[in-house]
């Protein structure tokens, strides 16, 4: 639709080549420069993880607040999560992040291949995180730990105190707020791959290279929120 | 994006930099949470995470070199979160009993008042 409209009117000032760029397929009509047309786009992007860090920000204020209310039970409950692979995935995810921004280094100089390659590295340790949660959520599984009424889990310490339980309200938050971030990694590995298939394409440029940028944007986003997810659920205790 | 001019090679020292930091404060934070700092435990962990956060955001999301416009909407994001967080806790340090009515002794059990609730395995029947 966007680059259709550039078609449409070629050259409709006579200004074809005056260094704006305006040679480029990817330029649309309505923004003077292409790095007008970047920067809108980029403004969209911040605006739209403004509204995700106050969507998770919420379940956060929530986590806080019911910590608050069961200090005994969430301290209990937090030893049932593994502390080495929340830390695994920590570091996984940072790499991720250094891949990503390597590889939007890599298109806007103009090197396809590197590109490709550390968009493909990323993608490998989103799958590596999924792994281990994976490993996680059927530990958890088993052992009964699961959200609200679904808990079954015995053998805890300090009993339900008018059909309180502070347990179950534990791993409600722990797979609200771990789920959520998970949905989020299965999208940044359908963006990432849509962006490695258009950047093996060669679509990308050191004159346009937007949707890599945006979709690093959207990646380090996700990695920030783990930055917090990990220390409120695997550290604290 | 036309300001990040400079050379490349310096920018990729810079990312690998900032990552090696992100695995330094990383490896901190894991060893700090097997020391007990008692009621500091939660400011250590967060300070900690502050920081990264920090540091995903200028270097790998570009903020330190990016237009204003967009570290404004990223504060302007954090702020209201803060405030979000502020009057939600305000609200609840300053009730007598912050729990849900329906979970109010009194009123989950009305009638045999003389049961004690606090050992009673569900004395009303299970309220979400």
């Amino acid at each position: 639709m966007s680059t259709s409209t550039v078609d449409l009117h070629p050259d409709p000032h006579g200004h074809g080549d005056d260094g704006h760029g305006h040679d480029d397929p990817h330029h649309q009509h309505h923004f003077t420069t292409m790095e007008q047309q970047s920067d809108t786009s980029k403004i969209g992007m911040w605006l739209f993880l403004a509204t995700e860090v106050l969507l998770f920000g919420g379940l956060f204020v929530g986590f806080g607040l019911m910590q608050a209310r069961f200090p005994e039970q969430f301290k209990e409950a937090h030893e049932h999560l593994q502390r080495p692979l929340g830390a695994l995935n920590t570091v996984v995810l940072l790499i991720s992040s250094w891949t990503m921004v390597m590889g939007v280094l890599s298109a806007r100089t103009n090197q396809r291949k590197k590109l490709v390659v550390f968009l493909l590295l990323t993608i490998l340790c989103a799958c590596i995180f999924l792994g281990v949660k994976y490993f996680e959520y059927s530990h958890k599984y088993e052992e009964g730990l699961l959200p609200g009424h679904y808990y079954s889990h015995h053998g805890d310490k300090i009993p339900t105190v008018n059909g309180a339980n502070g347990y179950a309200t534990f791993f409600s938050f722990y797979f609200m707020m771990t789920g959520l971030h998970g949905i989020h990694i299965v999208v940044g590995i359908a963006l990432l791959a849509w962006i490695a298939v258009r950047g093996n394409r060669g679509e990308f440029n050191s004159n346009y290279y937007t949707p890599v940028d945006l979709v690093g944007l959207y990646w380090h986003l996700v990695d920030l929120i783990w930055i917090y997810l990990f220390p409120l659920y695997y550290l604290i205790t | 994006m036309s300001e990040n001019t400079h050379n490349p090679k310096a920018e990729a020292a810079v990312y690998a930099k900032t990552l090696i930091t992100l695995l330094i404060l990383t490896a901190i934070t894991v060893g700090a949470s097997y020391i007990n700092f008692g009621a500091m435990n939660v400011v250590v962990a967060l300070t900690i995470a502050t920081i990264k956060a920090t540091l995903v955001a200028l270097f790998f999301m570009h903020l330190l070199h990016d237009k204003p416009v967009n570290g404004l909407i990223a504060a302007a994001g954090f702020l209201f979160l803060g405030l979000f967080l502020m009057f939600t806790l305000l609200d609840f340090d300053t009730r007598e009993n912050p729990q849900p009515f329906n979970l109010h002794p009194q009123v989950a059990a009305p009638a045999p008042a003389a049961v004690p609730s606090a050992t009673a395995p569900a004395a009303a029947p299970e309220q979400h």
